[in-house]
């Protein structure tokens, strides 16, 4: 049997007063009944999960829990099996043009960056607004100043991302993705291949990216960041969802056995 | 207060030294590589001996006692090389049959190659230039030299290829080899990772077959085979036969190479071009083939240059390149014994532009090289 607590109500959004925002009404993700094999290993159960509009989730789990595998359904880097998967309105299916439609709206950050080592900084970021969003490049190349402005490497465009640190390496990714005007980003451990002094500057952009609306699904273990960022956090283990919450109530009042031996475990260190 | 400032101390960085002495100038650098212990130092006393042994005749064959000058055998006077042989037949050695007064237009089509070209080996020229220039060797050129060699159009003498030869051959074949190799290997080898199952079992048996076979029987089969399987009276050029079976073999080794650096490229890589929209194409493009080719840069170097140097077996099948050409000049009994000043001269005609070739590779990796790799 599926734990679900999502039908119910997507959570006791009480504690707004954090970081001010706005929460929509409408659902920016609606996972339901979502399964997944690979091959005959059974990694999604069940996933029933909503993502209102400028919701901030934050996801957490052991390790091979499918927390990756989740997120990477929402833009089809990985296909599900049965259930639904709904972005923005539109249903993700075998349609191509669906998956590229879904693909424009939806950033995605990377464990490893993934930045494309061929191209300078400013090359990586108005790659797909040319070649997708068929920008002239003027345009594109203001708007990624402007960006990478704002994650505060402006002098590094004209450089390779072989010559950066792996914190100007991420934030450059996190800038290269908002070049496309998302309306979701995805972060899968955005911060975990990083020097612990370049995981501040890397989470201090992500909190300004909160601060500005944008919907957010976090894959984490930075606690401090789900404090005073999350608007709930998602508790997964053996893929399924075990539990969610707004961050006060999950911290300081977790339902389930499974999520409190996690916690002591995580809060250990 | 007081006390903590007296704890903390304050970092400063070591200034940076000069090496140690030993390592740098002549006498460091021989100590260091020639005579940096006992086996190190007896092999560099061996080559030296050799080097000592074996340059002095060398040097007095090829010059001191070689004759340069002259318009006949008889003047072939010294102990040396006679030169003056590659002299006398260099027209022959460069053009083969190609009759005398249309040989500008064998120029035409070198020089054209060589402002192409030889722009790419400076990089003071902008690099638009070389851009635009490469294009033009890779587009319009092969079309203007076919019709510059061929003729029959433009009021231009036809000339068959059976005339053709020499070193204008050998280029021919090898160009025409490394123009429709690398575009053909490249979609055969991203057809060979294709999700669709048709496309990937038509690209594997198209390389496996191709690859299965050595070049001598590809020749055979294009210039003796073909023609029985032909109807009557449908008779395409040898030249052409050659050109389509070399292209097709090479294009097959290319396919494996260019496969080789697109496995070399991290899955991230096309996750990220996928999360970013962009479709197939764009992403193989865009992103992942310019990184798997720049991964393979030797590899497909390395490949060019086999094919150039394999181009002298169309021999086997009456076309004669420049080997073929210093091979039927060296029995000409109107000479004496020359046949090592023909052998050593194709040689170096070889060497010369396969090192250019490699030169050029190497000069690209630099280029292309974006900082140190994870
Ligand atoms: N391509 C694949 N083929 C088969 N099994 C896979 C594949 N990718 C992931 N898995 C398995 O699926 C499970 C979930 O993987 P996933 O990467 O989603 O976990 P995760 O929660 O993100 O873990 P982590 O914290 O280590 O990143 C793991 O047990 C993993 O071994
Ligand atoms: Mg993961």
């Amino acid at each position: 049997m599926s734990i679900s607590i999502d039908k119910q109500d997507p959570s006791g959004r009480t504690d707004g007063q954090r970081i001010g925002h706005e929460v929509g009404a409408e659902a920016m993700i609606q996972i339901t009944d979502m399964n997944k094999w690979y091959g005959s290993f059974h990694v999604l159960r069940d996933i029933n999960l909503t993502v209102h509009k400028g919701e901030r989730i934050v996801v957490c789990g052991p390790s091979g829990s499918g927390k990756s595998t989740m997120i990477r359904c929402v833009n089809r880097l990985e296909e599900h099996q049965t259930g639904t998967v709904v972005v923005d309105g539109i249903e993700l299916t075998e349609d191509i043009k669906k998956i590229d439609a879904i693909r424009r709206e939806v950033g995605m950050v990377f464990q490893h960056f993934n930045l494309f080592p061929h191209l300078t900084v400013l090359e990586n970021c108005v790659l797909s607004p040319i070649w997708v969003r068929k920008e002239p490049r003027r345009q594109a190349e203001e708007r990624a100043m402007s960006l990478l402005e704002r994650v505060k490497i402006p002098e590094q465009a004209k450089k390779y991302p072989g010559q950066l640190s792996g914190g100007q390496q991420q934030r450059v990714a996190i800038a290269r993705a908002l070049c496309m005007n998302p309306k979701l980003m995805l972060f899968d451990e955005p911060t975990s291949a990083l020097d612990p002094e370049m995981i501040k500057e890397v989470l201090d952009v992500m909190v300004q990216l909160a601060e500005s609306g944008m919907t957010m699904v976090c894959v984490t273990h930075e606690m401090g960041f789900a404090k005073t960022v999350a608007d709930r956090v998602v508790f997964m283990d053996s893929g399924q969802v075990v539990e969610q919450a707004a961050p006060s109530e999950f911290f300081s009042n977790p339902k389930s056995d499974r999520t409190r031996l996690f916690l002591s475990q995580i809060l250990k260190h | 207060m007081s006390s903590r400032d007296s704890e903390s101390q304050v970092f400063t960085p070591r200034p940076a030294l000069p090496p140690p002495p030993r390592t740098v100038g002549l006498a460091g650098w021989a100590r260091q590589n020639l005579f940096s212990s006992i086996p190190n130092t007896l092999l560099t006393l061996l080559s030296a001996y050799l080097v000592w042994v074996l340059v002095p005749p060398v040097i007095d064959w090829a010059i001191l006692s070689a004759n340069f000058f002259g318009d006949s055998n008889d003047a072939c006077t010294g102990e040396g090389a006679c030169w003056v042989f590659i002299g006398q037949r260099l027209n022959f050695f460069i053009y083969g049959f190609y009759p005398d007064p249309e040989r500008w237009r064998v120029n035409t089509v070198f020089i054209l190659l060589a402002l192409a070209l030889v722009p790419q080996f400076f990089p003071m020229v902008p690099a638009k230039v070389r851009t635009w220039l490469g294009v033009f060797a890779l587009t319009l050129y092969p079309v203007l030299a076919a019709v510059l060699l061929m003729g029959g159009l433009f009021g231009l003498p036809f000339i068959e290829t059976s005339k053709w030869g020499g070193l204008m051959l050998t280029l021919v074949l090898s160009y025409v080899g490394i123009v429709v190799s690398l575009p053909v290997g490249t979609l055969l080898a991203l057809g060979r990772r294709s999700g669709m199952p048709i496309i990937r079992t038509i690209c594997v048996l198209f390389i496996e077959l191709w690859r299965g076979v050595p070049l001598i029987s590809v020749l055979f089969m294009a210039s003796v085979m073909l023609p029985l399987f032909l109807p009557d009276g449908v008779n395409f050029d040898k030249l052409l036969r050659a050109l389509i079976g070399i292209s097709m073999f090479w294009s097959a080794y290319m396919a494996e190479v260019v496969r080789g650096g697109l496995q070399g490229i991290p899955k991230g890589q096309y996750e990220a071009a996928a999360a970013l929209g962009l479709g197939y194409w764009k992403a193989t493009l865009l992103v992942t083939l310019p990184q798997a080719l720049k991964l393979v840069i030797p590899g497909i170097v390395n490949t060019f240059i086999a094919l150039f140097k394999d181009t002298t077996l169309v021999l086997i099948i009456g076309l004669f390149d420049i080997l073929g050409a210093v091979q039927s000049a060296i029995v000409d009994p109107a000479w004496g014994h020359v046949a090592i000043e023909g052998y050593v001269f194709a040689a170096l005609c070889f060497w010369v532009f396969c090192f250019g070739m490699s030169q050029y590779s190497q000069g690209l990796e630099r280029k292309l090289h974006t900082g140190h790799k994870r």
